[in-house]
């Protein structure tokens, strides 16, 4: 049996598990907290594995294990970052979160200001950032399906070119997560997540495994071979290759580089506690300490994993080669299927490789899938819960016409996703996660801790903040070089846009530095210009925050 | 029925001012923010110092320490093993400081509530 039959095989069988845990879930689904909070009756433990399963996407397995492989050291930059997040997330929102929120980010934004500002506001940032985070991954199917399956230019699968085949992955990949979503609610998606977080932390651990017996379990030797098949020595266990580089006779440029790492960094590190799927997780769980314990767990289980990436992308760098691993993805991003070939290969031949590659392979979709149904379940939870039902409606829909709206929701927005992602399979979209990653910060994060901690923040303040920060991260980004005139040294653009077309006046690629403090002015500003605000309310919020007392 | 969280039967507006106007609330909010904030800063700080130590101290994250494990990736384990740690302190400093408080007066609210 080939390869590619088997990762197909062990990939239908995943389909076919999830989607029998999610015709299960839906019957346990019958109100709207069922639907959008699983009924809250997840444990920390549980609800730990799922944000696991949420937060690790193929970006942060396939792209970070990549990012290792071909540029050494600065890979392990983005995991910190990403770990490192979690910290805010468990010190200053989790719990608070829970406790006061019910089913979306702007149950809690709104709660002491004008209604329906605030919530159109949270629900256009909400679904602006998981739109983006969910093309990145779907078109990061369509281009792995090609690289999994190994579609060369030229050759067919079932009668499909490499180009039909990532559109056939988008639209399957797009149905299967309308399903999970429509059918199995945040009970279905959260059993999905359980799954595959399970399947990536054996499938990594694994790999780390067999990676660190070819080097007699000493990692400084694992070190020292990948940094001679590098061919670039020390450099390559030292953080600048690829961010912060230093650019020889042009001061200029090595300053924006520097000060682009260091707004990657702030967009890693602040980003996370604002992301919208991320933080409708905590309302899956009965009270604020079983909130906190999940974050525990999945500051555990995240940080274990990219402890793991290292060894795979370092592993990968010493086993299977730079030049092997372009030649399949320029980008790297088939650098840990690449490694799992060559450790089946050594450990049971031919076979072993195919095994190891399918089973792997097969874990990288799983990844995909659950990522895009917890994004999926988060904006179309906040169009239903806070467009429709608290702005369109004014708070008068009942439960059965809100979620009979989030299923539509789910519907549509699956349905752009896939129009999206199709027209995008020929586009460099690798940049919208760090977009996501800094809108979340810019927008999201300054309105929810004001909202929380500052008892003078208003409406005024709220919608100020998001769009400010929304817009600003937006507007950064589409004057950089990641959207107009960045030259790759082959020739080619690194752009969005093609060569030739250069209207970039932004000199940095991720606009975090600049747009986190412009949103955090902005809600400032907003705040103290507006006379409205509520003591009473901020009083309310905040005794029950902090205590639970009438928490849903 | 009504979606909007705070249409629930809940403690009045009264209580809830009262509460958080009490000395114990006060306490409460104290042992939370005295807890959090400084760290919060501490571990941001922490954290941006490795950031910019990656981005201008190249020679010394560069320092070969053991084999070729160097200064950089000491730095980002430590960095791991500190959100570990605060992960873990803020735990016990919760459970200990925080969740007693928070359940008594929860319970202060909720029984002095006619539903």
């Amino acid at each position: 049996m080939s390869t590619r039959t088997l990762t197909i095989i062990l990939f239908l069988c995943f389909v076919a598990v999830t989607l029998g845990i999610t015709v299960w879930a839906s019957r346990q689904t019958k109100t709207a907290v069922d639907y959008y909070a699983g009924g809250r009756s997840f444990s920390g433990f549980q609800n730990g594995l799922a944000i696991g399963g949420d937060y690790m996407s193929a970006a942060s397995f396939l792209g970070i294990a990549g990012l290792i492989a071909l540029y050494g050291y600065d890979g392990f930059l983005y995991s910190i970052g990403f770990l490192v997040a979690w910290l805010v997330a468990l010190l200053l929102v989790a719990e608070l979160m829970r406790n006061s929120g019910r089913y979306t980010m702007a149950d809690v934004l709104s709660y002491r200001m004008r209604q329906r500002p605030v919530r159109t506001a949270a629900a256009v940032s909400t679904i602006t950032v998981s739109i983006f985070y969910l093309l990145a991954q779907m078109v990061g199917a369509g281009a792995l399906v090609a690289l999994l399956l190994g579609i060369k230019p030229g050759t067919t699968f079932l009668g499909m070119t490499a180009d039909q085949a990532k559109v056939a992955t988008i639209v399957m990949v797009g149905v299967l997560m309308i399903v999970y979503v429509t059918v199995g609610g945040m009970k279905g998606t959260t059993y999905v997540q359980i799954v595959k977080a399970g399947l990536l932390m054996v499938g990594a651990a694994l790999m780390t495994v067999l990676v660190l017996a070819h080097f007699g379990f000493n990692p400084s030797t694992m070190l020292g071979r990948a940094m001679a098949a590098s061919g670039k020595g020390p450099a390559f266990v030292e953080p600048g290759l690829r961010y912060g580089k230093d650019i020889a006779g042009d001061p200029v440029a090595t300053l924006w580089s520097k000060l682009d790492l260091i707004s990657l960094g702030l967009a890693l590190v602040l980003g996370t506690a604002g992301l919208p799927h991320i933080l409708i997780r905590f309302y899956t769980v009965p009270t604020a300490r079983a909130a906190r314990k999940s974050v525990l767990w999945a500051i555990g289980l995240i940080g274990a994993f990219y402890l793991m990436t290292l060894a795979l992308g370092f592993g990968a760098a010493a086993l299977v080669g730079h030049q092997a691993i372009t030649a399949q993805d320029p980008a790297g991003n088939t650098a840990a299927p690449q490694l799992a070939e060559k450790l089946g290969l050594d450990l049971g031949g031919t076979t072993g490789g195919a095994v190891l590659l399918a089973v792997i392979a097969a874990v990288a979709f799983a990844t995909i899938l659950a990522v895009v149904a917890g994004l999926t379940l988060a904006s179309s939870s906040s169009l239903a819960h806070d467009f429709y039902a608290n702005v369109v409606k004014r708070g008068t829909a009942t439960e059965r016409q809100e979620v009979i709206v989030a299923k539509v929701a789910a519907f549509a927005i699956g349905g752009v996703s896939i129009l999206l992602s199709i027209f995008a399979t020929k586009l460099n979209v690798a940049f919208l996660v760090a977009l996501a990653f800094a809108i979340a910060a810019s927008a999201n994060l300054p309105a929810i801790l004001f909202s929380l901690f500052w008892r003078r923040f208003n409406t005024a303040g709220a919608v100020a903040g998001i769009y400010g920060g929304l817009l600003s991260a937006v507007v950064l980004v589409f004057f950089s070089p990641v959207v107009s005139g960045k030259v790759a040294p082959d020739g080619k653009s690194a752009s969005l846009f093609p060569l030739g077309t250069d209207f970039h006046w932004f000199p940095l690629e991720n606009p975090g530095l600049v747009s986190i403090p412009l949103g955090f002015l902005c809600a400032y500003l907003g705040t103290v210009l507006s006379k409205e605000h509520d003591e009473a309310k901020y009083a309310e919020l905040e005794v029950r925050s902090l205590t639970g007392a009438g928490a849903h | 029925m009504s979606t909007d969280a705070r249409d629930r039967v809940t403690p009045d507006d009264e209580r809830y001012t009262a509460m958080a106007a009490s000395a114990e609330f006060d306490a409460l909010r104290r042992a939370l923010r005295s807890f959090v904030f400084p760290m919060t800063v501490a571990f941001l700080a922490w954290y941006l110092l490795y950031v910019l130590l990656s981005a201008y101290a190249r020679g010394f994250m560069g320092t070969t320490l053991i084999g070729h494990v160097n200064v950089a990736f000491v730095f980002g384990i430590l960095q791991f093993v500190s959100t570990f740690l605060i992960a873990w302190w803020y735990s016990r400093y919760a459970a200990a400081k925080i969740d007693p408080v928070a359940d008594r007066l929860r319970a202060e609210l909720e029984s002095a509530v006619t539903r």
